[in-house]
């Protein structure tokens, strides 16, 4: 062995001897579970059992499960809704963020950066607890949507415990996720296209929607992907801000392992979320790679 | 400039007033004289004395830190070795490995663990489970932070270490390791960070056996609405910012595989 590949061994081996038993190993655990009987008391029911009429070896069963009542498929649905509709918002409210950055004096684009950064030094649950205090039952918007609800006659509303809690807080913790890929785009735009385009007769809306935008589509996909992904896998949000109905793909898993105990079914569902996941992952890739 | 039109300024701005104006109310709420979040009748420093008095929040608070000293210091060593793998060898598996539990969504990992602790390791959840857990995925972010000092390099410098006669260890021990070290230091100080921080993989992975900062947080925004959250949101608040803006100073590329 040349000192070159032991010196190689030695670097990669513990961090790659880690990962392969810490994360390859769960993953594989993961659909392998996703393929199993329930245990009698919870978890996973052994795979080679000497009583012939326990349930052992591996099955589809729980995929079958998951089709045979349509609420699971519905979660499903609204979750995917829910996240594309984070995203949207996420993408209108990143824009012009991104846009001011990349068009501000060099000097000021790395401040601003950091600023968009910045609130996202808390952590995710004060994040999530500042939208209770602002959403309260008693709090200053409350009694002025419920204000305005009432002059034209209309009974009051609750904000907190709702679907929009829930997407308002998506959008929150999500947006820097959006703002950044942007702006990295945005940044390398030549300023001499615009010109040219005005020179042309172009007004700001007509340079924005046919120069500037189609030119920023790859970081357009770049930063759905990032909102997209994670906002498909949050639980503590819906449970949380939501009410009854805001149950999402991340709820419904956390539910099957730590409520339930169906861990089967609970892997089935991680399974299926992340093969949803690759195949975003993958279709956002090749657009991306399309308009780059 | 271009293009920067009055309706431009004016998204930006409300999109910078949206990030902060929530955190600004926590914070100052922290502070309010009242039991209710609702409206400000005065200055007090009353819940950070309750808080000072929590015993369940200083356990939380000091498992948070042990769990966050310990997976700091091994992210930083296999999240340093990953990155010098993969720069000098061109590992490209190990480079997917370190990366795949940064841009995974938390649960997923977070079940997986579950799984492979209960049913593969009959592990007992607790202070060793999570520990482990948060090693995973912040060995990922040390390893950004070092590789992109490795990339600034000057490969020459290796080989005049060679030709003076220095062996791998020593070129290791007083060439790179110098150069690396505050890309070191940014990717321990964000392992740390992330830990401390740290709420989805902890909640699969700490069982009943470890209460920590977060999961104590949860449990009381659960419950109740108590200004005592707020006073500890905003210490926390500050024990990040200082902690990133001393990372990001060492070295700027580190806050990129978060953001």
């Amino acid at each position: 062995m040349t000192e070159r590949c032991r010196e190689k061994y030695l670097v990669a081996g513990p961090p790659f001897l880690f990962l392969l038993l810490m994360l390859a190993v769960p993953c594989v655990i993961t659909l392998i579970a996703s393929m199993s009987y329930p245990g009698e008391f919870g978890g996973l029911a052994p795979f080679i059992s000497k009583d012939t009429h326990a349930l052992h070896g591996l099955t589809l069963e729980t995929y079958l499960f998951f089709f045979s009542d349509f609420i699971y498929t519905e979660i499903f649905i609204k979750s995917i809704l829910m996240a594309a509709g984070t995203t949207l918002i996420c993408l209108m409210m990143a824009y012009p963020v991104a846009l001011l950055i990349a068009r501000s004096p060099k000097k000021r684009r790395n401040m601003l950066v950091l600023l968009v950064i910045l609130p996202f030094a808390s952590n995710f649950l004060i994040r999530i607890y500042a939208w209770m205090i602002i959403l309260g039952p008693q709090s200053a918007l409350s009694r002025l949507v419920n204000g305005i609800l009432h002059m034209f006659g209309q009974a009051p509303v609750h904000l907190l415990f709702s679907s929009a809690a829930v997407l308002t807080a998506l959008v929150y913790v999500h947006l820097p996720f959006m703002v950044l890929p942007l702006y990295t785009n945005l940044e390398k735009h030549d300023p001499a296209l615009l010109d040219a385009a005005q020179d042309l007769g172009a007004n700001a809306w007509q340079r924005f929607c046919q120069v500037t935008f189609p030119l920023s589509l790859p970081g357009v996909f770049a930063g759905s992907a990032l909102v997209f992904i994670p906002v498909l896998g949050v639980f503590a949000i819906p449970e949380i801000l939501g009410g009854t109905g805001d149950m999402m793909i991340g709820n419904l898993i956390k539910e099957q392992f730590l409520v339930a105990r169906d861990w089967p079914f609970g892997a089935t569902l991680s399974v299926m979320l992340t093969t949803i996941l690759l195949l975003i992952a993958w279709l956002t890739s090749k657009a991306g790679a399309i308009h780059a | 400039m271009h293009d920067r039109h009055p309706w431009l300024w004016a998204a930006a701005m409300a999109a910078y007033a949206f990030l902060y104006l929530p955190l600004a109310i926590v914070v100052a709420y922290s502070f309010n004289d009242s039991r209710l979040n609702v409206e400000w009748t005065g200055f007090t420093w009353h819940w950070y004395q309750v808080l000072l008095h929590d015993k369940n929040m200083l356990v939380a608070a000091g498992n948070s830190l042990l769990i966050a000293l310990v997976s700091c210091l091994i992210s930083t060593v296999l999240g340093t070795m990953a990155a010098i793998a993969i720069h000098r060898h061109d590992f490209k598996l190990l480079n997917f490995m370190v990366m795949t539990p940064v841009a995974m969504p938390e649960i997923l990992l977070g079940v997986s663990l579950l799984l492979f602790y209960i049913q593969v390791l009959h592990l007992t959840l607790g202070m060793l489970s999570v520990v482990l857990a948060h090693v995973v995925f912040s060995t990922g972010f040390v390893a950004i932070a070092v590789r992109a000092a490795l990339a600034a390099l000057d490969e020459r410098i290796f080989d005049a270490a060679r030709d003076l006669g220095a062996s791998p260890w020593q070129s290791f021990r007083h060439v790179t390791c110098p150069l690396i070290l505050p890309a070191m230091i940014a990717g321990a100080l964000m392992a740390f960070t992330l830990s401390i921080d740290d709420f989805v993989i902890t909640f699969f992975t700490a069982g009943v056996g470890v209460q920590t900062l977060p999961l104590h947080i949860y449990s009381m925004i659960k419950t109740t609405v108590t200004p005592e959250v707020n006073a500890v949101s905003t210490l926390l608040m500050l024990l990040t910012l200082a902690l990133i803006f001393t990372a990001a100073r060492l070295a700027p590329d580190t806050l990129k595989g978060k953001y």
